[in-house]
């Protein structure tokens, strides 16, 4: 199953071949990861940087690389701008390329983003050259300035990180979307299929999600049941959903009925 | 007391990401990461707070106390 070929997925000028970003957090191992990213048939998917440890279960890189799926390093785990630029620069360099996924969370209990220092980020990351995509809030405002600051995306979320929540503010993602002229993905809170195709319903460009299909009993089901989801929410945005009625309309013809 | 009259130090100590660890003086990064890392694919270095770029690996030598971050990519949402 494949988005129509007029339906272009393009961040920062480079088209993706599918909707659907994975994140790799959560897996038990890299085997099921690498099931996990061939279901889903992703393009592209989310690490994270952190010391190297000795006797780790292979490099996650080679895994990566030899789906063909490009990477997308994060900031997870950053309380400031400065950590989080920081992080982004040692990612760069690690794994040559600039695209972040910027993430500044304000305490662990909610992993929620902290406003103030990701815009601060996001100015300084775009300022020097970084495709910035930043775990937002779902505020329409914030949206706003961080695409004045330079983002490639925005990436608001649904329900704060591992929760499975679903969309908790729809009106929201709906208004983020309406506005936008970046790509909006929806990010964080997604628990199964149908929350992905209504944030494409929605109109979300893209969905990233991670616990959804990597603490799913079967990550490789999951991830194939979240491929066709996004794909099929995709479908049901562009096609144009009828209008909610509060009254019944007959489907069969009124006339000619006969007399029996 | 000369320099030559001096016990000549076995080499330098560094904190590798946050551990003690001994280097033979004149260690350069680029020795230190074949010597620790299977592969130095998808990995940074930081020596204290300064990312040091892939190219500049063999000309930098690392001294003692210095503060020595290997950071590479994991699993992450």
């Amino acid at each position: 199953m494949s988005v129509p070929d007029d339906d272009p997925f393009v961040i920062a000028g480079t088209k993706l071949s599918s909707r659907l970003i994975l994140g790799t957090g959560g897996t038990p191992s890299m085997a099921v990861l690498d099931e996990a990213l061939r279901a889903s048939g992703t393009a592209l998917c989310t690490v994270a940087m952190r010391r190297v440890s000795p006797g780790t279960d292979g490099s996650i890189i080679d895994v990566i690389d030899r789906r063909g799926v490009r990477v997308l390093p994060n900031t997870a785990g950053c309380r400031t701008a400065r950590e989080a630029v920081r992080t982004a620069e040692v990612a760069r360099e690690a794994l040559e390329t600039d695209w972040v996924k910027l993430e500044v969370i304000a305490d662990e209990r909610t992993l929620l983003p902290d406003p103030i220092e990701l815009l601060d980020a996001a100015q300084t990351l775009a300022g020097r050259g970084f495709t910035v995509l930043p775990y937002t809030n779902d505020d329409p405002v914030l949206a706003r300035r961080l695409q004045q600051a330079g983002c490639a995306a925005v990436m608001p979320l649904g329900a704060p990180i591992g929760t499975g929540l679903g969309i908790g503010n729809p009106h929201n993602i709906e208004l983020i979307v309406s506005e936008a002229h970046v790509p909006v993905i929806l990010d964080a809170g997604i628990g199964t299929a149908s929350d992905a195709a209504l944030a494409m319903e929605l109109g979300c460009d893209g969905v990233l999600l991670a616990s959804a299909v990597t603490r799913a009993q079967d990550p490789a089901r999951m991830a194939a049941a979240m491929a066709m989801a996004v794909t099929a929410g995709r479908l049901a945005r562009l096609a144009g959903r009828i209008p909610r009625r509060h009254h019944a309309r007959a489907s069969s013809p009124t006339e000619g009925m006969a007399v029996l | 007391m000369t320099h030559d009259e001096r016990t000549p130090a076995p080499g330098c100590t560094v904190r590798l990401n946050g551990e003690p660890h001994e280097l033979p003086d004149g260690t350069t990064v680029a020795v230190l990461v074949a010597t620790t890392l299977a592969s130095p694919r998808g990995t940074a270095v930081v020596v204290d707070d300064e990312v040091v770029p892939r190219s500049r690996w063999s000309q930098v030598t690392l001294r003692d106390g210095q503060r020595v971050e290997l950071i590479t990519a994991v699993q992450g949402g």
